[in-house]
């Protein structure tokens, strides 16, 4: 049984099929190439298991920024030296790096922002405010982040819109149907997650963005916790927006990129004023710059682009293809261990799943759980995961949130059952 | 460091079976406590009596810590004169924080709190409550309103 993303379900691959060996076999290797699983937390072999929070980084990310700081700093579209030249070319080039991997058209559809959350925001700002009238509606899903919420609470606070919520089931699923019956005359934007970080769901959004279309609505997609399992290829989705943060795809923090559809990007006014976003200043009137630097006002995090683009290149090396094969495995893994422990019970149990398992434990709040499994060097995420909404949903406050990345093992996985059984335990 | 230290039986004990459990109805003081990490809401009743807590209740979900430290609040602090109770309040703060702190005596009970410290992610859980019964003596004291 395979709960994994079927990659081939939601996109065309960008990346070639790889013909390597399943990345199992290599497992050593790979971890090897991550400084930071290999040290100790509290004297225990540390057990990382909370990348959906933040995942962490190769040597080759490490490097890159290293480099970039000793060889290359400069500021980007200023200068005529040397070194400006050569920090543009990087900056653009880790560009030209994001556009292959989300196959977008063009650069100029790239725009790095800071992260997923100041991506929506922008959008929300940018595209939405001057649009929206009141009455207007947007639409997102029972499962989002807050990240994909409060943005647009605020945007239909300051336009008078009304923000729609789509249902879910008890597995966690979007209910299609649902989602489309909120579509109405007033409907203006859908944003919706790719993947829940809450609970893993997958949502089928290459169908709701169809749906969307077919009623004139464009799409943003929250693809934070997606990037680093499946392979995205915007052109196929027929993507509006898509968005993503470094610091989950074994990138930097206070990266993040807005792929946005060039046609609507170029009828956005820009966000921010500054800097970079210009082409010329006058005290009678300024010209935007084009595309995509009218979005990048002021001194972008340079290096933060070189790392995500070192990121990107060690994923694709390993294969997204591979990725989710293990992945799926460790899934599958998690899924059977933890369900034979008395009393937990699994939150979330959508037929397309991320790896990702969230779980409570009888008699044993997350927040306990979470500080005894850090006894044992094990790295969980506890609480509400930033998504109160799917918490009261489930009538939870709180959850345990194990979270996989292609660098966990199924030793890993034994030793988090083996720490949840000794709390449960310790609580009995 | 050792989790009995932070798990101790006093705590076990009061999590599983927490003390003063439930609400008291206006002219009780109420207030509500958040802890923004985890999701965790708390209220805490209390009823004056001139300067003496008279009686105290708390509800809500929480951690281990967060409800065993209501419960010994409840126990310790009951019967307490206003004076007494901050007392408390700025020994728990020591006890919590001040890893050098001695333990008073009067905390009876509550030194079982003292692995907290231990454990710098977990201290709000534990003085949640403390916070909250604050801000309730600080809350106007409601009308009791009358369903006769
Ligand atoms: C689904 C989802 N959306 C948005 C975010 C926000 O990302 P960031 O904090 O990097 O802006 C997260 C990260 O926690 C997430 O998991």
């Amino acid at each position: 049984m395979s709960n994994a993303i079927t990659l081939s379900s939601l996109t065309a691959s960008p990346v070639a099929p790889s013909v390597a060996q399943p990345l199992e076999t290599q497992l050593d290797r790979i971890r090897a190439d991550f400084p930071i699983l290999s040290t100790s937390v509290h004297g225990k072999p540390l057990v990382y298991l909370d990348n959906g929070a933040s995942s962490q980084r190769p040597t080759a990310v490490i490097d890159a920024l290293s480099d970039y700081a000793r060889h290359t700093h400069a500021n980007v579209h200023r200068g005529v030296h040397y070194l400006s030249q050569k920090a543009t070319d990087a900056f653009e080039g880790a560009r030209e790096t994001v556009r292959q991997f989300l196959n977008a058209k063009s650069c100029k559809e790239i725009v790095f922002v800071r992260g997923t959350t100041e991506a929506i925001n922008l959008v929300a700002q940018s595209y939405g405010r001057p649009r929206l009238q009141p009455g207007d509606e947007i639409i997102v899903s029972h499962l989002e982040h807050h990240a994909n919420i409060v943005p647009w609470q605020m945007l239909a606070q300051q336009t008078g819109a009304q923000v729609k919520v789509a249902p879910i089931n008890e597995q966690g699923e979007l209910q299609m149907d649902a989602l489309a019956a909120l579509f109405t005359q007033r409907t203006r934007i859908l944003a919706l997650t790719h993947v829940s970080n809450a609970l893993g769901s997958v949502f089928p959004i290459r169908e709701c963005i169809t749906l969307a279309h077919q009623h004139g609505v464009p799409v943003l997609i929250d693809g934070a916790q997606a990037v680093p399992h499946t392979a995205v290829d915007v052109q196929a989705l027929d993507c509006d927006f898509y968005v993503f943060s470094g610091h989950k795809l074994f990138g930097p923090s206070g990266i993040g990129v807005l792929y946005g559809r060039e046609s609507l990007l170029q009828a956005m006014p820009p966000w921010q004023g500054g800097g970079d976003m210009i082409l010329s200043v006058s005290f009678t009137g300024t010209t935007y710059n084009e595309l995509p630097y009218r979005f990048e006002a002021g001194t972008p995090n340079i290096e933060g682009a070189v790392g995500l683009a070192a990121a990107i290149s060690y994923v694709n090396a390993i294969g997204l293809d591979r990725i989710g094969a293990w992945e799926s495995q460790l899934l599958s893994y998690a899924t059977e261990k933890l369900s034979q422990i008395d009393g937990l019970r699994i939150i979330g149990t959508a037929k397309h799943k991320a790896s990702l398992v969230s779980f409570v434990v009888d008699g044993v709040h997350a927040h306990d759980l979470g500080t005894i499994l850090d006894q044992d060097g094990i790295a969980i995420r506890t609480g509400h995961h930033c998504a109160m909404p799917v918490m009261e949903f489930f009538g939870l406050s709180a959850t345990a949130r194990a979270s996989f990345a292609f660098y966990n093992t199924k030793a890993e996985i034994d030793a988090l059952v083996s720490s949840v059984s000794g709390a449960a335990a310790l609580f009995r | 460091m050792d989790l009995k230290e932070l798990y101790r039986d006093v705590i076990l004990d009061h999590n599983k079976k927490p003390r003063n459990f439930g609400a008291l109805a206006p002219p009780a003081r109420h207030a509500t406590g958040h802890n923004p990490l985890c999701g965790d809401r708390l209220e805490v009743y209390v009823q004056l009596q001139d300067d003496r807590i008279e009686d105290l209740r708390f509800e809500g979900a929480g951690c281990a810590i967060s409800v065993a430290s209501a419960s010994l609040m409840t126990e310790a602090v009951k019967g307490k004169t206003l004076a007494q109770a901050q007392q408390l309040f700025e020994a728990i703060h020591h006890l919590l924080t001040d890893q050098a702190a001695p333990t008073p005596e009067f905390l009876g009970k509550l030194a079982a709190l003292s692995g907290v410290r231990e454990f710098p992610a977990r201290v709000k859980c534990a003085s949640l409550c403390w916070h909250t019964l604050n801000s309730a003596l600080a809350a106007p004291a409601p009308i009791a309103v009358s369903t006769e």
